[in-house]
């Protein structure tokens, strides 16, 4: 792993990322997406890749434009709603797509960044999901076994990090931000704001720049709001 | 009279100890938070990755960056921690969260729920529910007691597919408070001005009205 990360924008950090392959993509609906990447993306052109993503974002935004521009062979997701094109795509059999519960999503990245190949969880016991699944009892209770993922790339969006890929998340913008961050072969992290190697309390580090190999800040965050609520 | 989501989001609010953990899902369960009694202190859990949830913001006060697990716009409140979603499932597979409240689509008289998928209709996914019912202690189910053709949501077994088996402790739903046990569904309330005679009319399941049913307080 080399210790110089730091690329100048999204179009050099993904510009090894090919056609066909699987990606990795943090955030949890529209919050803490990495919207320049996604927007490289689509511009670069690769296609029939396989998007593993919390939601696939709405019609406008975030995974929705990789799915506009049908460049989404199968997307792995848990929650797929507000999204007319996804809907489409899925009924009428143009996209693949599995739905897995949230936190085996979250775990089955989690198993990837710590090395281990798989992990047990009740999630989804008795239901469909575990159609074709190993079933263990532990203790009396029934747990699905379900495997590390293994992505070609993870894409992930932090609020602050430093030259040496050290990241530091905000609030919910977090969700599966670190957890992908751990289970890329190669991970590419674009951030609001890159700052020297040193200037990071190493306290308020959340992943360590080791699992990080592209890094960059992004430019023109929209950061939509999905459902703006306020109090009455 | 059946019970307005606001009703049904009160008569939950009962169940709520002081120094619960709570997790709420999407919807009537949201509105739970409206009406925690005076007195007791309770702590929400936001399954994206919050603990120590607060109201919706004033207007202008908005941040793309905090959210609740239905996408909305929240606060923090004093003491409120933020972390990833392996930590968050973590801690409802851990049992360290006392009540899970959730909306459900159809619920069968052993506590099987089904409230993600309508083949052919309606395909959103989970999100977090089949994590929730195969860890949580204590699920209660805020629901509607018939579709809007009038058919029966309480069942001797689900029709669509589940979420999770034999999970479901406890129903508030418009007509009234039902525990699910060995024998199926118990109505403990009814809600005021519903009759015995329209809950059993109204409820597919096994059914069986408690000795000293009350009237809801709502």
């Amino acid at each position: 792993m080399s210790l110089h990360k730091v690329v100048a924008n999204a179009e050099e950090a993904i510009k090894g990322i090919q056609s066909g392959q699987t990606l990795l993509l943090g955030g949890f609906g529209l919050c803490g997406i990495p919207e320049n990447c996604i927007a490289a993306l689509v511009k670069k052109g690769v296609d029939q890749l396989t998007c593993i993503s919390n939601n696939a974002g709405v019609d406008d935004f975030g995974i929705g434009l990789l799915l506009q521009t049908k460049q989404v062979k199968k997307m792995i997701a848990s929650y797929v709603g507000e999204n007319d094109e996804f809907e489409r795509q899925l009924l009428s059999g143009e996209l693949e797509v599995e739905l897995i519960p949230q936190g085996t999503l979250a775990t089955r990245c989690m198993a990837a960044g710590y090395g281990m190949p798989a992990i047990y969880t009740p999630a989804g016991v008795g239901t469909e999901v575990a159609d074709g699944k190993e079933v263990r009892n532990f203790n009396g209770k029934d747990y699905l076994l379900e495997y590390a993922f293994d992505a070609d790339y993870a894409i992930v969006k932090a609020w602050k990090g430093d030259t040496k890929g050290n990241l530091i998340f905000k609030d919910t913008a977090r969700n599966f931000n670190p957890l992908m961050a751990m289970a890329g072969k190669i991970t590419i992290a674009e951030v609001e704001h890159l700052v020297e190697a040193g200037s990071l309390d190493p306290n308020d580090i959340h992943t360590p720049g080791i699992y990080v190999n592209y890094i960059f800040q992004g430019e023109a965050y929209e950061k939509r709001i999905e459902k703006r609520t306020v109090r009455n | 009279m059946a019970l307005t989501k606001e009703q049904i989001a009160k008569r939950i609010a009962q169940e709520l100890q002081d120094g619960f953990y709570v997790n709420l899902g999407i919807g009537i369960p949201t509105l739970v938070a409206n009406y925690i009694p005076e007195g007791i202190e309770v702590e929400l859990q936001s399954e994206n990755g919050l603990l120590g949830m607060g109201p919706f913001p004033i207007a202008g006060e908005e941040d793309a960056d905090l959210i609740n697990a239905g996408k909305q716009t929240i606060t923090t409140l004093a003491g409120s921690v933020f972390f990833d979603s392996a930590m968050s499932f973590g801690m409802i597979r851990a049992g360290k969260v006392d009540l899970t409240v959730l909306g459900a689509m159809e619920v069968a008289d052993n506590g099987d729920i089904a409230n993600w998928k309508v083949p052919g209709k309606m395909v959103k996914g989970m999100g977090g529910a089949m994590d929730l019912v195969a860890s949580a202690k204590n699920i209660i189910v805020a629901m509607q007691h018939t579709d809007k053709a009038g058919n029966s949501k309480l069942l001797k077994s689900c029709s669509l597919p589940i979420t999770g088996r034999a999970c479901v402790k406890k129903i508030v739903s418009d007509l009234g408070v039902f525990d699910i046990t060995e024998n199926g569904f118990i109505c403990i309330e009814h809600a005021p001005g519903v009759s015995i005679e329209e809950i059993k009319a109204k409820t597919a399941g096994q059914l069986s009205i408690h000795p000293s049913i009350k009237e809801m307080n709502v």
